[in-house]
């Protein structure tokens, strides 16, 4: 197991973490996505409410559960760890510096958009999974998505993290083929388009949910 | 020209430095950027101030020596030169110009504008190389090497070691230096026995030295004077997995 | 004193293996025993460290730079000669061997320059098993160009960067001994001195650049591989750094200086665009295949170059040597372009360049072709002057890039100090009066890799070497001759900086020692340079101290040597009444202004003596036997 941690020790084992973890999160976006389409479904939540059922008590659901949490936690520390480590290797800033020059901002700020993003998820845990399925409550996880919706200061925050969000895989995406050693001018430009279009059609997707029922409901 | 130059001074290692601000008069377009420096010395010396210390050797943009980041650019303005090649045609009368060393923690201050940059050359010590023993190499022609892999290989041999890649990424990481130099072997069949043991040692040693890791911003690609792609750390990645996981 | 170059006997083509056969060999448990120092990490001494610490011996190797990569072999073009016959194109060891002596204007040692040809081919297989990418053809094979006026094409290249390529090859099998910590790497250090215990040399004095701290380092055998000495001309294409320091202090120490005025003059340079250049960038010769040399005929005509109609303008090459044009070999080239210049018709502000023109081959072959051959050149001229030459005509002028002299050493390349061994650029063993393009390569690596590596081991297994430390008191005489020298430097705090003297220096020494020289122009020089000499040790200002990075310091310590050598290497034109090779004395030229060699007279190696501060150096002669060439004249017609 020695070279185990030492290779996920190094700072190219740590970025394969990130990059690991960060496309199955990606999988994970999909999936939660696509899940949620059903609210959109005109029938009073009841296909909603059967999908949360589902997913909240079938056992293999609950072990993928355990992974995704996972990969959250390691795709944080990492993040965290790396952002510390990479800050340390220049203690002196440069009193001016044209960054913008040679790179873009999404890629300098992951860590400000994944914050964002954090934050967002640990407010959307509260709401839709501490509520309901610690506490529990009386209302039915649809209703509880209507009321949270009806709420303009959380719904326009949850776009505002969407929309971060859509950055932090702007970037994310094709990094994480790049960290995996996958860069190649056959299929580099097809990760990049397919990277593109999933940071802006994911978060879009999401962004709908809020506005759907903050304007029509 | 007249220009107004902002430069760190640092008398040395230990000492705390600051900018200090020199106008740089009859400056002209035809002068490199050193040479701009040049004038300010002797300027400097006249007066009996101590000239500027800077790195600085071959001024054709080949040895790798000059390290300045020029105006929060990393040798300058322009791309895919050094800041020896660097022309003061590309700045205009009355500007004004920072100059400040590499910022890097395995690249320390030694005076003014000179940073140590040893730590390069100890990750090369740590497995750039091919170990093939002096006398003991076979017919040149016996080894062969297409066309287009031996320019892909010379892609990546052609790092300076400048530094300027570490200079302008925003976590100080070597990643394309030790990319450039792993992909120029990896990419040579006389360099495939030792791949293993050389991107691992070399990679460790990075890490030893204290530079940050890669966050592909691409920064590195954009600054390097020798305009060495990121695809050579898509291999260093590979290779490093490649030697440990596979 | 006799000059005895120690040639082994035998047929030419035998003699090294015969010297390789007979030569004292050590065991390898005793080799650990024996410490050696390389002064230099370019391909000299790179190749000579990796291979001597490869081998066993613990080395330290030394350079002024920050790292051991960058020394200015790193700056190298076009390419390395081998005598590989890859082409099938007739070339051999012999024609190798052949061409450098005669390139060399007869006025190389036949065997050492035997030696080099037949390790040509070594180098090249060794280079690509350390992964130099060399240039290959489709089917993986290696490529190779012709140059220089070479009949065959044995010119092996990586690109534009051929010096780097070869450069970090060395570079990484010495990083691995320093891994190994068989060599010990002292970057940022310049050797000041090199000492002297009971007429072996033991050891350095060195100076860390950083701290200005000033160490004793004993060994069993000193290895200088420091380079030429072209910036005593100030303006030239060596780096900055690029000094004599260390071979004059070790000339003044004992160790003889050969043929110093042979300075290779290069005619295809970016010219001076005003006081303020620092240094020349060299422009590939080959840009003179399609590009036609001219000035305009109009003495001071200022004139832009596509406003002067072409019965205006003098395309002085081909007028006077209508067989070979533009063509002609760097030192006619050279010359040429020095005299219209002289004669007020030089183009430019300066006034000290003339024009390459492609216009007539961009109009002949079309843009994208003339692209397609020098498009990386045309890219690099435009990025230091500003113009665009596919537009306007490039303005070259010649500049000094190597020098062939150095200090004298015997087939062993041992100096005439024992245990002294010179390799690469700062001896002057292998390339006569002139040096072939593509060959400074081959000498420093042959001479690192394949020479030292024995006759360092003839030398130490030959005995006699005592029990020395660094508390001997040569060591202690040395230290304190060179702080008494730094001291003196600081102390003096004159009005004038030391680059204004180095400037001047190089002035007189472009003028009157430089691609043209005659009698009264070298003795005004010897004289100026004393004047300028004496100047500077009255009136030099360098700042700071002793105990910190200096540069200042740095160079005001290599200027003054550069001030003496500048000195002996006008006198030893002085005594060279004839012309050959770089050395060109305009009394000695035939009617139509070649170069007139007389081999009665001067078919030897001068090799001079240092004998003191206030004395003339002794000149001694080493006589060149040619056994095997037939010394003839060297025609370009």
């Amino acid at each position: 197991m020695g070279w185990f941690f030492r290779t996920f020790y190094s700072t190219i084992g740590k970025k394969l973490i990130m990059s690991l973890t960060g496309l199955f999160l990606c999988s994970f976006l999909l999936v939660h996505l696509t899940g949620n389409f059903q609210l959109f479904k005109d029938d009073g939540g009841e296909a909603f409410n059967h999908y949360s059922e589902f997913m909240s008590t079938n056992i293999l659901i609950r072990i993928l559960e355990i992974g995704l949490f996972l990969g959250f936690a390691l795709h944080m520390t990492e993040a965290f760890w790396l952002y510390f480590l990479n800050k340390r290797a220049r203690p002196v800033a440069y009193a001016k510096n044209q960054a913008s020059e040679n790179s873009t901002l999404i890629s300098r700020t992951m860590i400000w958009s994944g914050s964002i993003v954090l934050v967002f998820l640990l407010v959307h845990l509260k709401s839709f999974f501490f509520d309901h399925r610690i506490i529990g409550s009386e209302l039915t996880m649809y209703q509880g998505v209507v009321q949270a919706f009806q709420d303009p200061l959380y719904s326009w925050f949850y776009v505002l993290a969407m929309v971060l969000l859509g950055f932090h895989l702007n970037h994310g995406f094709q990094s994480a083929f790049q960290t995996l050693g996958l860069n190649h001018k056959k299929y580099t430009p097809l990760i990049k388009t397919v990277g593109l279009l999933f940071s802006i059609l994911v978060p879009l997707g999401y962004i709908t949910m809020p506005l759907y029922f903050l304007f029509t409901k | 020209m007249k220009l107004t130059l902002h430069v760190w001074r640092q008398k040395d290692a230990k000492s705390k430095g600051k900018f200090a601000v020199y106008q740089a008069n009859d400056i002209l377009e035809d002068m490199s950027f050193l040479e701009m420096l040049d004038v300010v010395n002797e300027e400097l010396i006249a007066k009996g101030e101590e000239p500027i210390a800077f790195d600085h050797d071959c001024r054709e943009g080949i040895c790798g020596c000059c390290s300045l980041y020029i105006n929060g650019r990393a040798h300058g303005p322009k791309r895919g030169i050094t800041a020896c090649q660097l022309h003061m045609r590309s700045f205009k009368d009355g500007d004004t110009i920072f100059i400040e060393p590499w910022r890097a923690r395995p690249f320390p201050v030694i005076k003014d504008l000179i940073v140590d940059r040893t730590a390069l050359d100890r990750i090369i010590q740590a497995g750039g190389y091919i170990s093939a023993r002096i006398g003991s190499a076979q017919d040149a022609n016996a080894i062969l090497i297409g066309h287009d892999q031996a320019e892909a290989s010379m892609d990546a041999a052609a790092c300076i070691g400048c530094g300027a890649c570490v200079a302008a990424c925003k976590n100080a990481s070597a990643m394309l230096f030790v990319s450039a130099k792993v992909s120029h072997l990896a990419l040579l069949p006389q360099g495939l026995p030792e791949r293993e043991s050389r991107v691992l040692n070399m990679v460790a040693q990075m890490d030893k030295e204290g530079f940050g890791a890669c966050t592909n911003t691409g920064a590195c690609e954009a600054e390097c004077p020798k305009e060495i792609k990121i695809t050579n750390i898509a291999r260093l990645n590979r290779e490093f997995l490649r030697a440990t996981v596979i | 004193m006799n000059l005895d170059a120690k040639i082994p006997s035998g047929p030419l083509a035998e003699k090294w293996t015969k010297h390789q056969a007979e030569m004292k060999l050590i065991n390898p448990a005793n080799k650990r025993k024996y410490e050696i120092i390389v002064v230099g990490t370019g391909l000299a001494g790179a190749s000579a460290s990796a291979a001597l610490g490869e081998m066993g011996y613990n080395v330290s190797a030394f350079c002024y730079q920050d790292s051991s990569r960058r020394a200015h072999s790193i700056a190298a073009q076009g390419g390395i000669n081998a005598a590989k016959n890859y082409q099938n194109d007739g070339d051999s060891i012999y024609r190798l061997f052949y061409d450098t002596i005669k390139g060399g204007d007869y006025r190389a040692r036949e065997a050492n320059v035997h030696r080099l040809a037949e390790l040509s081919v070594n180098i090249i297989d060794q280079s690509v098993a350390l992964g130099v990418p060399f240039a290959r053809e489709y089917g993986g094979y290696l490529d190779n160009r012709s140059f220089g006026g070479a009949q065959v094409s044995r010119t092996f290249y990586a690109r534009g960067q051929t010096g780097q390529q070869l450069l970090l090859g060395a570079y990484s099998a010495l990083s691995r001994q320093v891994g190994l910590g068989q060599v010990k790497m002292f970057e940022r250090h310049e050797m000041l001195d090199v000492v002297i215990v009971n007429g072996r040399a033991r050891g350095i004095i060195s100076r860390d650049m950083v701290t200005g701290e000033i160490k004793r380092h004993v060994a069993d055998s000193v290895v200088l591989a420091t380079g030429g000495y072209a910036n005593v001309y100030y303006l030239s294409t060596n780096a900055k750094g690029c000094n004599a320091t260390a071979i004059w202090r070790a000339h003044k120490k004992g160790a003889m200086f050969a043929n110093p005025c042979y300075v290779q003059i290069h005619p295809t340079c970016i010219p001076v665009s005003g006081e303020h250049q620092s240094k020349l960038t060299l422009m590939s010769e080959s840009l003179r295949n399609d590009g036609r040399v001219w000035v305009p005929k109009k003495q001071g005509d200022n004139r832009k170059a596509e406003d002067i109609p072409d019965d205006e303008r003098d395309y002085f090459l081909e007028r006077k040597y209508p067989s070979f044009g533009n063509l002609v070999p760097r030192d006619v080239a050279s010359r040429n372009a020095k005299q219209v210049c002289d004669d007020n018709r030089g183009v430019g502000t300066s006034k000290q360049a003339v024009f390459l023109d492609f216009r007539d081959a961009i109009n002949r072959l079309g843009k994208p072709k003339i692209e397609e051959r020098y498009g990386n050149l045309f890219q690099m001229y435009e990025q230091i002057t500003g113009e665009n030459p596919y537009i306007t005509p490039m303005r070259i002028y010649p500049a000094v890039h190597y020098t062939m002299g150095g200090l004298w050493v015997d087939y062993n390349l041992q100096s005439t100090v024992p245990g002294l061994f010179v390799l690469g650029e700062a001896n002057f063993s292998d390339h006569g009066a002139n040096r072939l393009g593509a060959s400074a390569l081959m000498q420093g690596l042959a001479d690192g890799y394949f020479v030292i590596p024995y006759t360092m081991g003839g030398y130490l297994g030959s005995g006699g070497l005592d029990k020395v430390t660094t508390e001997h008191q040569a060591f202690a005489e040395a230290e304190n001759s060179i702080r008494g020298l730094t001291d003196k430097l600081l102390s003096i705090n004159g009005s004038k900086s030391v680059d204004y003297y180095h400037k001047a220096l190089g002035k007189i020494m472009w003028d009157k020692v430089g691609m043209g020289r005659n009698a009264k122009g070298l003795t005004e020089a010897i004289a100026e340079i004393k004047a300028i000499r004496e100047e500077f040790w009255q009136n030099v200002r360098v700042l700071g101290s002793g105990n910190e990075l200096n540069q200042s310091l740095e160079k005001a310590g290599r200027v003054a040597d550069f001030m003496e050598l500048g000195e002996l290497l006008a006198k030893d034109a002085l005594h060279r009444n004839e012309s050959c090779g770089g050395h060109f004395r305009e009394e000695y030229q035939t009617e139509d202004n070649e170069a007139l060699r007389d081999d009665d007279n001067f078919a030897y190696v001068g090799a001079w003596e240092y004998t003191g501060k206030n004395s003339e150096p002794v000149m001694h002669k080493e006589a060149l036997a040619y056994e095997n060439i037939h010394l003839s004249k060297r025609s370009y017609k």
